[in-house]
């Protein structure tokens, strides 16, 4: 099991594995984000109580699930890491950080531009929000640790233990903040209440999700599969692969 | 010097996990107070953040009251993190961590007996001092008998947690180890500040507050299950 | 323990390759050392000798290969192990707050001990002189300090000892009596492996080399 495991996430395996997905989810993030940028731009109606800026949550929304979605994907990869030692895991797991903390940032920002015609203020200790805002610091955290330490396997190991202690703690904190802030907010309009939505509104959500999601398995492969050949720059496979240019100099 | 060398080979005395545990508790509660000079710094730093809080805002009770818990679980927090690189620290730049390391022993249990020394010299302090500062910004007997049951249960989770960051980041030869140690290790720290805060605030408007101790108890227990075996696990891969 | 009786005591390296940050320290180094046996290892700064020894603790990762103590992988049962290991590094691992008394009963409670050692005996015999056990450890020399250190070996009932330049900051007597310790453990059945820049006299002991590095 552990021999095949270790085969199958063998670095020349993963560049050609990567390389078929990247291809592949790349020719679908783009029919997706056509078709879902044209449904909730001019094929969805505007909200009867939010108007046309519930057009913002078809990004908002995609956007926080994926935050999510990356961390438990850095994590997994990261127990991949520790336990099995996988190299390739290891780019993955690094490769997911910016693209989570882009993706926080980007729902964090999505909120604050919805949240100025709702709300009438920039920034509402909302719960969704602020519990993205602890997401946000723990992907600074993962990034700051491993960019800290010099040792490449090192950094990817220790910032592992991190995302797993993280992806233990998440559902702590989100249940906190969810807690706190149904202490302390009175009934206004959250990010979290699901608006009545007709069959266009939920098109539109559903293909910019995936249209998100494919994106992100394009990104964080093309990023995994350069740190890999520059780590393995020295080893034989890709010499061979890169072999052809040098010989014709 | 063959024959003492001999003899060891037939017989030897195997380790026992309690004296271990026991004699790691004791070493650094010595080592401690050695340096007693030190240990009131987290305690001035305490008593220094909270006494900022009247000067910034105002002096005025009612204010005072109610901002209470959470300046006094903020400071806390803060203390406790600052006073954390204390645990692995000076084990680290003289080696004998490294001996720890090799001891046969489960590493996680020798880490939890540290933690429990650094809870000893820090958080109980801590969690001492609470109530005096309390009664600086004019909290109720009730608030600052409901602010000792969260010191007890939310400080040691404080160390818990606290060794892991601190594992992660001790092997680091940048200086920069205390800010990341706090980008690490205080958003962990939220949720025992919302409920210890929470329960505090309860207590002084009267009322019920079982449920957030309730909780703080069940994150004591999980701190205490498995804080030791991630920082165990941290410090094996920060000596690589 | 039953493995001390069934004659299989031996420490294997199989195949260990150290890289760091993608250069190769050393690569495809394999050995195997039976009871009784000292491998002094040499080789240039920079060569991984330190590393190597790291690694044979279980402090360091191999990017490839396995350690094995008795046959088994030794990351698979660190604890049994670590029971029959004692090392003494580059840090003495001596704690200068406390006095040699407190750091050798610290070491005591830690490991396997030999029967019926006695802490005062042992500072003794590693020559700390009469009056110092009880003084701390900060204001001993740094020679004394590495005795210190080395007294562990004495303590513990190790049967393998691993010493990073165990020479460094000794004085001539000291150097002939770590000599002579090495000595009677190899002869004992112990293991030991060492680095040094020092020329070693270990009389008729069964002394193995290995060169790393180029």
């Amino acid at each position: 099991m552990l021999a095949w495991l270790h085969r199958l996430a063998s670095p020349k395996r993963f560049h050609g594995l990567a390389g078929f997905f990247i291809t592949w989810c790349g020719w679908g993030a783009l029919v997706l984000f056509a078709s879902g940028l044209y449904y909730s731009l001019f094929n969805s109606p505007p909200d009867y109580q939010q108007g046309e800026s519930i057009r913002i949550m078809y990004i908002h929304v995609p956007a926080a699930w994926n935050s999510m979605f990356i961390y438990i994907t850095m994590a997994i990869a990261s127990l991949f890491v520790l336990v099995w030692r996988i190299k390739a895991a290891a780019a993955v797991a690094r490769a997911c950080a910016p693209l989570g903390a882009m993706f926080t940032f980007l729902a964090l920002a999505t909120g604050s531009l919805w949240g100025k015609p709702m709300w009438g203020a920039w920034w509402v200790w909302d719960a969704r929000l602020t519990s993205e805002l602890i997401l946000l610091f723990l992907y600074l955290g993962f990034m700051a640790l491993q960019s800290a330490i010099e040792d490449k396997d090192a950094a990817a190991r220790a910032a592992g233990v991190l995302a797993i202690v993280g992806i233990i703690n998440i559902p702590i904190i989100y249940y906190s903040v969810e807690w706190w802030n149904t202490l302390h907010q009175g009934a206004t309009i959250t990010l979290s209440e699901k608006p009545k939505m007709n069959t266009d509104m939920f098109i539109s959500l559903i293909l910019m999700s995936l249209a998100f999601k494919f994106y992100f398995v394009v990104a964080v492969l093309r990023k995994a599969r350069n740190e890999m050949l520059e780590r393995e720059q020295n080893s034989q496979w890709v010499k061979e692969m890169l072999g052809g240019s040098d010989e014709r100099k | 010097m063959n024959d003492v060398t001999n003899i060891a080979k037939t017989t030897a005395i195997e380790p026992s996990l309690g004296r271990a545990f026991m004699a790691m508790l004791g070493r650094d509660l010595t080592l401690a107070y050695r340096h007693r000079a030190q240990l009131a710094n987290p305690l001035v730093f305490f008593t220094i953040v909270v006494s900022l809080f009247p000067l910034g805002l105002n002096p005025d009770p009612d204010l005072l009251r109610t901002i209470a818990p959470g300046v006094i679980w903020v400071a806390a927090l803060l203390a406790a993190m600052l006073s954390l690189d204390s645990i692995f620290r000076s084990d680290f730049d003289d080696g004998t961590l490294e001996q720890i390391l090799l001891s046969p022993h489960p590493l996680s249990l020798l880490v939890l007996a540290k933690t429990l020394a650094h809870w000893l010299i820090t958080g109980l302090p801590l969690l001492l001092l609470a109530p005096v500062l309390g009664g600086l910004l004019d909290m109720s007997g009730e608030a600052l008998g409901v602010l000792m049951i969260t010191g007890a249960l939310g400080t040691p989770i404080l160390s818990l947690i606290g060794s892991i960051g601190v594992a992660l980041t001790v092997g680091l030869r940048s200086g920069g180890g205390g800010v990341l140690l706090s980008l690490l290790v205080l958003p962990l720290y939220i949720p025992v500040l919302i409920f210890a805060a929470n329960a505090v605030g309860n207590a002084a408007g009267g009322f019920e507050v079982t449920g957030q101790l309730a909780i703080l108890g069940s994150l004591l227990a999980l701190s205490v299950g498995l804080a030791p075996l991630a920082a165990a696990a941290a410090l094996r891969i920060s000596l690589n | 323990m039953n493995d001390k009786t069934n004659g299989h005591v031996r420490l294997e390296v199989d195949r260990l390759e150290l890289t760091r940050n993608d250069r190769v320290i050393f690569t495809d180094l394999s050995f195997t050392l039976e009871a009784g046996q000292i491998l002094q290892v040499e080789g240039h700064n920079g060569a991984g000798k330190t590393s190597l020894l790291r690694i044979l603790c279980g402090l360091t990762m191999p990017s490839e290969g396995v350690v094995r103590w008795c046959g088994e992988n030794m990351r698979d049962d660190r604890d049994r192990y670590y029971a029959d290991l004692c090392y003494v590094g580059h840090y003495p691992g001596v704690k200068e707050e406390l006095t040699p008394l407190e750091n050798l009963a610290m070491v005591k409670s830690l490991g396997r001990i030999r029967e019926g050692v006695d802490i005062e005996e042992v500072l003794e015999r590693i020559g700390l002189p009469f009056g110092h056990e009880d003084q701390l450890c900060s204001r001993l020399s740094a020679g004394q300090r590495r005795r210190i250190a080395l007294a562990r070996l004495l303590v513990t009932d190790a049967r393998l000892w691993i010493l990073d330049e165990p020479f460094t900051a000794l004085d001539i007597a000291g150097r002939r009596m770590v000599e002579e310790m090495l000595m009677s453990h190899a002869k004992a059945g112990g293991m030991v492996i060492l680095t040094t820049h020092h020329a070693v006299e270990l009389g008729d002991c069964n002394v193995k080399m290995l060169h790393l590095g180029a």
